[in-house]
């Protein structure tokens, strides 16, 4: 049996930018339904890492510090407009998060009370008890596996499968938000294998367009075999080889190619934080105690101790690319869909640089609480009939294929696409001659999961994920062959050079025929 | 990885099974959890952050360890301080103060605020 559910709003995902969405959406008197693949208030990259956040009092020398810092960075792609936005946006949401949510912010040691940063499962699980007492019902383990949309191609809702309940449920709503979070292709980086760029492939599929996709290709830092991505504290840290020598150029900051290209090279990198002082090292276990589960685990001493460390693919999560945004309520390009966090770009604010470290959680809280509530407004406008319009399903690749046999498993899917995006010689180090073969071979993947990859009840959502994972690295590699020079992480060893006649954003999109074109950056 | 479920310990709360981001989790005849899927679990230490009864323990591989492994040693994992590790450092459960509330780190550039995440 189908659970059906009618809502003003649907929001996809149980992060920050889900929890904002459907929190402001409720304010603004909508009915709410959020569908998390997961469980909202543990799900998502920020309930497992915690993160820092932009939070700039608002003083216009800060706030023009803040602005500038990442320009350059980021290529000239960022726009101030939007920065100013997400800076005013945020000082207010993380204000509400110390006055209404009565997050426990800590006060430095002058007595000021500090603001500038959020501990995942503190910050999510009061998300999540204000997101229920706002009267949103909440649907755990639920991941949506497609949109609905009428007949003119307004979105109107969506499907899945509650993996739990083993039941598929279907809301049909006035608008939805699109809050799933980036792609991390089930790297194991922390809190990330529910990222696997679901909600950029179901925006496809209607229609929508991503922007920045080339700037997909972040890479965490971890102790070797384990998941904890924190990379702060990386700035402390020596890095060796394994006959004790210092691994000259390698850093966090700067140098993580450096650490690339020995591991590369089958040569192990090992890294002691030995740049803390006492007064650090204590200090640093207070700020961030999921940094030292590993350590206190493996039986290291951080300190004193080397240990060898690696590399995880982040792809879109720490990267900056995702759904194209058409206006100041996070709208795509189709009618009814909104895109928030993560799942969106976030070049508006970071240009080709990393949103990791503060812009990413602004972007959440800002474009989530904005795309509630224009969503909200959206679905007002369409009044009490929206959920009775005649629906259909939009979904392809993994539910619907266009072959008669099953001839491919979504695990052997997830085996193909990691093989040409997780490598640090093709996605870290980019040269195009090995985009161009790599991209070859997903567009192979692609129409092998088009024409044979099949699946039902709960093991639809790993086919979705598969497809939404070889969907998003074509769009990753395409983009990056398009931008023949080096600007923001897109880097080119073949172009190494910021040419100053590209400096556009690129738009991309499609799925059997992917396509990716310049778009000019607003003045 | 998940690696251990204390049965002794459990008292078949279900919130494991809820909160696993991944879906790691079954309720096992007695209501215990059972280890269903592991090959899914993320090592995101939710699960153990959220169990009364400190009866999980989560290793920070991210493959699975040999059955003579100290994960499965729950004596051991109690006597090192390490079974129920993260709740205590996140400050959660009845009578503690939440960490966030304590985490001023350091400042990662001199003119910079303290981390506090
Ligand atoms: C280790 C680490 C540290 C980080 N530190 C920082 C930092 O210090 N500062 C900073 O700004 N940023 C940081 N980031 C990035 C930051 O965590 C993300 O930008 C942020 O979590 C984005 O929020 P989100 O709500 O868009 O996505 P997420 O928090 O990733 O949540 C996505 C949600 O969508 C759900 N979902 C996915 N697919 C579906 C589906 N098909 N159906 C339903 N639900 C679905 C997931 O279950 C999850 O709940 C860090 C990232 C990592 C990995
Ligand atoms: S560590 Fe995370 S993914 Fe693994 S079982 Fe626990 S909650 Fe689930
Ligand atoms: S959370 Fe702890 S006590 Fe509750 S069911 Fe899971 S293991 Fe048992």
């Amino acid at each position: 049996m189908t659970l059906e559910l009618d809502a003003d709003v649907l929001v996809v995902g149980g992060g920050p930018a889900a929890t904002w969405a459907a929190l402001k959406a409720a304010e603004d008197g909508a009915s709410v339904v959020l569908a998390d693949k997961g469980y909202c208030g543990t799900s998502g990259a920020t309930a497992s890492g915690g993160t820092g956040v932009w939070y700039v009092p608002p003083e216009p020398e800060s706030r023009e510090k803040a602005m500038a810092s990442r320009e350059g960075l980021g290529g000239y792609l960022a726009d101030r407009r939007w920065m100013a936005r997400v800076l005013d946006e945020t000082y207010d949401r993380v204000n509400e998060l110390a006055e209404v949510a009565r997050y426990p912010f800590p006060v430095g040691p002058d007595g000021a009370p500090l603001r500038n940063g959020l501990q995942g499962p503190e910050y999510m699980r009061r998300q999540r008890i204000r997101v229920r007492r706002a009267g949103v019902r909440i649907l755990d383990h639920s991941p949506v596996t497609e949109l609905l949309t009428t007949e003119d191609g307004v979105v109107a809702g969506a499907a899945g499968h509650q993996r739990q309940a083993d039941r598929a449920f279907r809301v049909r709503s006035g608008a939805v938000v699109l809050a799933t979070g980036g792609c991390a292709f089930l790297s194991k980086a922390l809190g990330c294998d529910v990222n696997t760029g679901d909600g950029a492939l179901f925006a496809a599929e209607v229609g929508a367009e991503l922007s920045g996709m080339e700037f997909s290709n972040a890479y965490g830092i971890a102790p070797e075999h384990t998941s904890v991505t924190k990379t702060a504290f990386y700035n402390y840290a020596t890095f060796y080889r394994a006959d004790g020598s210092v691994l000259d150029g390698a850093g966090s900051q700067r140098g993580r190619s450096v650490i690339a290209r020995t591991l590369l090279a089958s040569e192990k990198v090992f890294c002691k934080l030995d740049r803390a002082d006492e007064a650090a090292r204590k200090a640093m276990r207070l700020a961030q105690p999921n940094f030292f589960l590993t350590f206190d685990r493996l039986g290291v001493d951080p300190f004193t101790q080397p240990f060898a460390v690696t590399l995880l693919a982040e792809g879109t999560v720490r990267g900056t690319g995702g759904i194209r945004i058409v206006d100041d309520g996070c709208a795509t390009t189709v009618p009814g869909l909104y895109a928030a966090g993560d799942a969106a770009t976030r070049e508006l604010i970071c240009g080709g640089f990393t949103g990791g470290g503060s812009h990413n959680a602004a972007w959440a809280m800002s474009s989530g609480s904005w795309s509630g509530r224009a969503a909200a407004r959206f679905a007002r406008a369409l009044g009490p009939s929206a959920a009775q319009r005649p629906v259909r399903a939009a979904g392809g690749a993994g539910l619907r294929p266009t072959g008669a046999t099953s001839s491919v498993s979504a695990a052997e899917v997830v085996s193909a696409v990691q093989a040409e995006v997780l490598p640090y010689d093709k996605n870290y180090l980019r040269h195009g001659d090995v985009l161009r073969t790599a991209l070859g071979r997903l567009d192979g993947t692609w129409s092998a999961v088009r024409s044979g990859l099949r699946a039902e009840g709960a093991e639809l959502v790993r086919a979705r994920q598969a497809a939404a994972m070889v969907a998003h690295a074509r769009w990753m590699y395409t983009s990056a062959l398009a931008r023949s020079e080096s600007r923001g992480m897109a880097k080119r060893l073949d172009f190494p050079d910021l040419d100053p006649a590209q400096h556009f954003r690129i738009t991309s999109g499609g799925l059997d025929e992917v396509w990716a074109r310049p778009q000019e950056v607003a003045a | 990885m998940i690696e251990l479920v204390s049965a002794a310990r459990c008292v078949t709360c279900d919130k494991c099974v809820a909160v696993c981001p991944t879906n790691v989790f079954d309720r096992g005849p007695d209501g215990v959890p059972v280890i269903s899927r592991q090959q899914d679990c993320q090592t995101c230490f939710q699960c153990e952050a959220n169990c009364p009864t400190d009866a999980l323990f989560v290793a920070p591989q991210t493959h699975p360890l040999p059955a003579e492994s100290f994960a499965h040693d729950e004596e051991h994992l109690r006597r090192t301080g390490l079974l129920g590790s993260y709740r205590r450092d996140i400050g959660w459960g009845r009578g503690r103060t939440p960490g966030a509330a304590r985490a001023v780190g350091p400042a990662l550039s001199p003119s910079g605020p303290p981390l506090i995440s």
